[in-house]
């Protein structure tokens, strides 16, 4: 119990997964998982003056959501983990002045959907808190505009871009009660192998997802098959690839159709401009939190990883030619046990 | 994991052998044919400043220009110019639209901010290297031709 391993956190109680939210944009609603979210927006300003306040808003609907669902007020929720993408987190720091809850804010790029989960699982784990409340959120139009172009320019992508999803996905973790159980986090190391474009987000993350998670089945000695899914975060289509060859090549595991990707399950490769799949805080924690929970709710999965990957650039450190440096988390679920 | 320059070398290898070759060829078909098709447009209205206005060849270049750049900067604002880019390439990037288009997506972008640090401050963003690097290649050039004339 406790640290298990090198990098895996194993929790004794297997704090429970009691309800999640999850809102997202116009084009992820018509994605093939449109049906799986709580909330659809068909304005992706979501009727707010700027691309920053409806991320924000986004945010907050999750975590009312989230709440709603559990019954619970959000006084009750004694720590609130959230991260996002934009300078200063502000998304994060502004919805926690809304909820009004002692928070703790949080960058791991697009890791920090599994980044607080882990989080959230160690503090009630712990005893520090009853209630947890994990959130992350990301917005096509702010992302654009802080790590690329604006929205309306006109330049050319190549097909390896990804597209940021909008949305916001939202989880509370409690002591006890029913509901998938988390039992396991890994803790990912920075990895760099040397890729410099950031319109290569999926190849440069991968050997991060990799390495977490041939370290996971390592610190738990378990073998890929005792999982029914292992899920990557947004490597999309081109970094997925690469991430099944180096997991075969370099850690001799096979993980076949075990192993998705959040990227790659949110959007239909037909959608206008998805390029090679999805990406953004909000990618993992929608299609966990949504699509994947909800499979496990009907039976269909019993465990599975999901590998939030993150890629730590900036836009100064890309200009200044600087490689993007990666990391993973991982955090098991299990379908639990329903009293 | 081995973060060595040799692994990132055999790194690269790997990702260079799974991303998607750029479609240089069909880039250059798209971009022919957008390019030609503004500039088409860009010669009828030339044709209609000298035709119905007192302008001759040389001075119908004003108001064409100003025509064109209007006509892209309310295709930015309805959101087309974008996609139109995306599919066109240099296309659209490299007629006087695509600079328009820089300016005005800027200019769009940044309203959030404000009319002057936000709209003013950031407007040529994306445009200014351009501006800039045109007019330091047109010093230079001029400097070329001027010490060859004075040479020979």
């Amino acid at each position: 119990m406790g640290l298990i391993g090198k990098q895996t956190w194993e929790f004794a109680s297997q704090p429970v997964l009691i309800s999640t939210g999850t809102v997202v944009g116009p084009k992820e609603g018509q994605g093939p998982l449109g049906h799986d979210f709580d909330m659809v927006h068909q304005d992706s300003y979501l009727g707010q003056g700027s691309w920053e306040k409806a991320e924000r808003r986004l945010m907050e609907e999750a975590c009312e959501t989230a709440l709603s669902k559990a019954h619970l007020k959000a006084d009750q929720i004694d720590i609130f983990y959230a991260g996002d993408l934009l300078n200063q987190i502000v998304t994060s720091g502004f919805a926690a002045r809304t909820l009004a809850t002692p928070f703790i804010g949080l960058f791991g790029a697009c890791s920090t959907s599994m980044e607080s989960l882990a989080l959230a699982a160690m503090t009630v784990d712990a005893g520090y808190a009853n209630y947890a409340l994990a959130s992350t959120a990301s917005h096509h139009s702010t992302a654009e505009r802080q790590f690329r172009y604006p929205t309306e320019y006109g330049g050319q992508k190549p097909l390896s871009a990804q597209c940021t999803v909008t949305g916001s996905g939202a989880a509370i973790v409690g002591k006890a009660g029913e509901g998938p159980r988390i039992t396991h986090a890994t803790i990912g190391q920075v990895v760099d192998l040397g890729v410099k474009s950031p319109f290569e987000m999926g190849p440069a993350m991968a050997p991060a997802a990799v390495d977490t998670i041939a370290q996971h089945l390592k610190d738990t000695g378990r073998k890929p098959e005792e999982y029914d899914l292992i899920v990557t975060g947004d490597l999309a289509r081109i970094g997925h690839k690469i991430a099944a060859e180096l997991l075969e090549q370099q850690a001799g595991l096979f993980l076949g159709d075990l192993f998705k990707d959040c990227g790659i399950l949110i959007f239909d490769p037909d959608q206008e401009e998805v390029f090679s799949g999805g990406s953004g805080c909000a990618c993992c924690a929608v299609v966990t939190y949504g699509h994947l929970l909800k499979r496990m709710e009907r039976g269909e999965l019993n465990r599975m990883l999901i590998c939030a990957t993150g890629a730590l650039l900036s836009p100064l450190s890309t200009q200044q030619g600087e490689s993007i440096p990666c990391v993973a988390h991982a955090v098991v679920i299990e379908r639990g046990r329903w009293d | 994991m081995q973060q060595g320059p040799k692994e990132k070398l055999e790194y690269k290898r790997i990702t260079q052998k799974h991303l998607p070759k750029r479609p240089v060829f069909s880039n250059s078909v798209r971009a022919f044919l957008v390019g030609g098709a503004i500039c088409l447009l860009g010669q009828f209205v030339q044709k209609f400043f000298i035709h119905f206005f007192d302008f001759d060849q040389k001075s119908a270049g004003n108001p064409t220009v100003a025509v064109m750049v209007f006509l892209s900067v309310l295709l930015t604002g309805f959101g087309v110019y974008d996609r139109i880019g995306q599919w066109a390439g240099a296309g659209s990037a490299v007629p006087v639209t695509g600079f328009a288009n820089a300016m005005a997506s800027a200019a769009i972008e940044h309203r959030s901010e404000g009319i002057v640090l936000g709209v003013g401050g950031q407007m040529f963003k994306v445009a200014g290297p351009v501006i800039v690097f045109g007019v330091v290649s047109a010093f230079v050039i001029a400097l070329v031709k001027q010490i060859i004339k004075m040479v020979i």
